[in-house]
């Protein structure tokens, strides 16, 4: 089995450029490409040290991949390697409009849970998962063109929210229909 | 123990020797064995040519145990005895079982898991399973000439962590080198794939004897990536069977039936719901033991009345596997049928208008599971075919820890590719803490109690420090089998103090399951005082709240419910000075819900000043 290299980054193992706008394909590609080399499957018939490497390398690949698959992982991830804390948990400041209009749609999903509306939740969640689309354009820009660290932290904390209420739509749909 | 009877692997082989592997189906109802020889996979027979195995145990006074037919046909003479179905009791306590009173057997709730009383002593689940898969063994072992070098045994993809370490210990216990666990709808979808060359996402709607499994698989290029699974470990065919027997009990005027009366209607069952494949009517008639004659007709079309709330069961976790894909229903290519209880041609049909299409049941739905399996293990072994491929499979259930107040905390969410890993950080409650319970528990509930509870451990040796002070980071980590593997470690010291608990039943492994028991008795002590400790916590910076709005916006509420906020707060008061925990708790509610108007209106107000100007980050 090949060496592993743990102290690359998720962009270098994967051989893609440290930036936000990525090539999804390229990097399922890659995925796929390393996990084929590092999978525990590969190592089934070699020595328990092979086996225990390719369980340590193919869980940093999963990790790679999640992180690098997710917008809001990907952007924190490349705030972490810039130095930035995104201070998810400690900011809680946000707009006053932002903080109204999460204040709205939490009822919003109160009232469709409340009514068993699951037509509503997912209407809800596609408005949900639109806000969070025009957030995550957002961040390709600050964090690709302007370099603007603090303001994309901001923009991850909002972005964190709205994944928190598009995970309660899903929660509430999930229940209306078990 | 037999692993260490085989060869290293790699070495002590020829380098063209063909290496012996199977792949094992260890089903609810059917069991079966496959192996691939001359590059294409192929189920073993016994010496009659049978080919499926029922996963039929009977156990004789005199020590004897059958399996397979010759066990089935003692299973109305010998009930008691003759465990059939097995698998559903795999990592279960007797309080999980839905409906005890269906089943013969005198079963003893034992930690971990039940057991069954037989005339040949006390079994459990992994013993009796760990039968069936003796018997396979041999039958591969006497087909192909020689020992094996490892098997792959399937699970359904939806098995927890405590049904996923059984089946693994069952295998151990019968002597086999587990290659991997695999889960059966991924190993349909080899079959499948490979064979069909095919390309694109698939659905794989596995409906056994006694689990339900759907799974989602984008195959691109040899790899099988499962994208998301969901299913019901406790739904099959047998549930079917389950629902003609009512029938009949009902239709026949029957009460009160004995051991064996239940057994035979329930084999007159399950003729039944096969008959009704091909037919649009069957006859069900039996003798009972008082003699009595039961002589009913049953048409397809009531046994699709009485059993359709199961089809519909299995629809939500198809939707569900959708969701977490995040796919629509127009990007499937092709949804693949396995599982003997896929026959019947109303699952077939609501399958078909669900998804607006008709399904793939070109392959044999029994066989198509060990076929895959087969072939995984001949690809582990290290029997390089033409074709390589890769398998990507995930986790079926979320795996978190018992938090504040009964609470989960998912650590690794349902659906994440396997092998992961990922780690937490916690801190200690009380001044000069040495020790932390941790309880790990598998499901999506929010309350623990709601979840399934696989291990809990302690970390003891923690240096004495002021609260909140040490650094304990857990850290979870599920390899390929699935299977979950726990350790906890103090960090902001140089001292080490770290243990590693694999949840593990442990027939294979005696000191972690003495370790475990030990520790879980340590743990609900410390636990009982943690509990009282937060709730006081809890109960006291709730006070402390409650008293500082009053101070500030006390002008929000009238007399009335100023004054009754105010008694809720003495009571709260008073029951944290005593022991109760849980009263402490309740009074605690008591409080939050006295005065949520009253944090409603603060909100309000709030909000109101900060549109007019003033620090948005007072909201917060």
């Amino acid at each position: 089995m090949n060496h592993f290299d743990f102290s690359h980054d998720h962009f270098t193992l994967f051989g893609l450029p440290r930036a936000y706008r990525l090539d999804m394909a390229s990097m399922e590609t890659a995925f796929r490409a390393l996990q084929t080399q590092y999978h525990p499957d590969k190592a089934a018939s070699l020595t328990d040290a092979d086996k225990r490497m390719a369980l340590q390398a193919a869980t940093r690949v999963n990790e790679a991949f999640q992180t690098l698959k997710s917008p809001l992982a990907r952007a924190r991830y490349l705030l972490l390697l810039a130095g930035v804390d995104t201070q998810e948990e400690t900011n809680t400041a946000m707009p006053v409009d932002f903080l109204m209009q999460q204040m709205e749609w939490r009822e919003a999903i109160a009232d469709a849970r409340a009514a068993s509306d699951v037509d509503s939740l997912e209407a809800l969640g596609r408005e949900l998962r639109g806000v969070g689309c025009a957030m995550e354009t957002e961040l390709g820009l600050l964090l690709d063109e302007q370099a603007a660290h603090a303001q994309a932290a901001t923009v991850v904390r909002k972005l964190k929210f709205m994944e928190k209420l598009e995970q309660e739509v899903g929660d509430a749909i999930e229940r209306l229909l078990d | 123990m037999a692993l260490f009877q085989i060869a290293e692997p790699g070495q002590a082989a020829e380098p063209h020797q063909h290496r012996l592997a199977v792949g094992i189906d260890l089903g609810t109802t059917n069991s079966l064995v496959a192996t691939v020889r001359s590059g294409s996979a192929t189920v073993l027979a016994d010496e009659t040519g049978a080919t499926l195995l029922p996963s039929v145990v009977h156990y004789a006074a005199d020590g004897q145990t059958t399996v397979g037919y010759a066990a089935q046909l003692r299973q109305s003479e010998d009930p008691r005895n003759t465990i059939v179905s097995v698998k559903r009791f795999m990592g279960r306590g007797v309080k999980d079982l839905p409906d005890s009173a269906a089943t013969p057997y005198r079963f003893v709730d034992a930690p971990g898991m039940l057991k069954i009383k037989t005339v040949a002593g006390e079994k459990s689940p992994v013993e009796v399973s760990a039968d069936v898969l003796r018997h396979l063994k041999q039958r591969a072992e006497a087909s192909l000439g020689g020992e094996l070098l490892g098997a792959v045994i399937t699970v359904p993809a939806y098995f927890d962590d405590a049904q996923r370490q059984a089946t693994k210990d069952a295998a151990t216990l019968a002597g086999l080198n587990v290659l991997r666990l695999l889960n059966e709808p991924t190993a349909a979808a080899v079959a499948y794939g490979l064979d069909n060359a095919a390309e694109g996402i698939y659905i794989v709607y596995d409906l056994g004897g006694g689990t339900f499994d759907v799974s989602i698989l984008k195959l691109t290029r040899g790899v099988f990536e499962v994208l998301s699974t969901s299913g019901d470990s406790a739904l099959g065919g047998d549930d079917f069977d389950q629902r003609i027997y009512c029938w009949v009990v009902e239709n026949a005027g029957l009460s009160l039936l004995g051991d064996h009366d239940t057994r035979l209607l329930l084999t007159h069952a399950r003729e039944a719901k096969e008959a009704l494949t091909d037919h649009a009517e069957t006859r069900i008639t039996a003798k009972l033991a008082d003699g009595e004659v039961v002589d009913l007709a049953l048409s397809a079309e009531v046994f699709q009345q009485i059993t359709a709330p199961l089809v519909q069961k299995t629809i939500s976790p198809v939707r569900k596997a959708l969701r977490d894909a995040k796919l629509d229903m127009s990007e499937i290519k092709g949804v693949v049928m396995v599982g003997g209880a896929t026959r019947m041609p109303h699952v077939r049909r609501a399958v078909a208008d669900f998804f607006g299409r008709e399904p793939l049941t070109n392959l044999d739905p029994d066989k198509v599971v060990a076929l895959g399996a087969a072939m995984q293990a001949n690809a582990l072994a290290g029997n390089k075919g033409d074709d390589e491929w890769l398998l990507l499979d995930v986790i079926p259930l979320s795996l978190g820890l018992e938090t504040m107040g009964g609470l989960t905390e998912k650590v690794i969410p349902r659906n994440s590719t396997i092998p992961t890993a990922r780690a937490q950080e916690f801190t200690t409650f009380k001044d000069g803490q040495t020790a932390m319970a941790i309880h790990v528990v598998q499901g999506e509930r929010e309350l623990v109690a709601d979840c399934r509870s696989l291990a809990r451990f302690e970390l003891r040796g923690i240096p004495p420090m002021v609260a909140g002070a040490a650094r304990i980071r857990v850290t979870f980590q599920v390899d390929a089998d699935g299977l979950l593997a726990v350790s906890a470690r103090e960090q902001s010291t140089g001292v080490e103090a770290s243990i590693a608990v694999k949840p593990s039943y442990g027939l294979a492994d005696d000191e972690i399951a003495r370790m475990l028991q030990d520790s879980m008795q340590h743990a609900s002590e410390d636990m009982l005082a943690r509990t009282l400790a937060e709730a006081r916590v809890e109960a006291e910076s709730l006070i402390a709240a409650t008293r500082a709005a009053l101070a500030s916006d006390g002008q929000l509420l009238d007399a009335e419910e100023r004054a009754e906020v105010e008694a809720a707060l003495a009571r709260l008061q008073a029951a944290s000075a005593g022991e109760a925990a849980t009263e402490i708790r309740a009074q605690t509610d008591a409080l939050n819900q006295a005065t949520s108007e009253f944090a409603a209106r603060r909100m309000d107000a709030a909000v109101k000043r900060g549109l007019a100007g003033q620090k948005l980050s007072e909201l917060g």
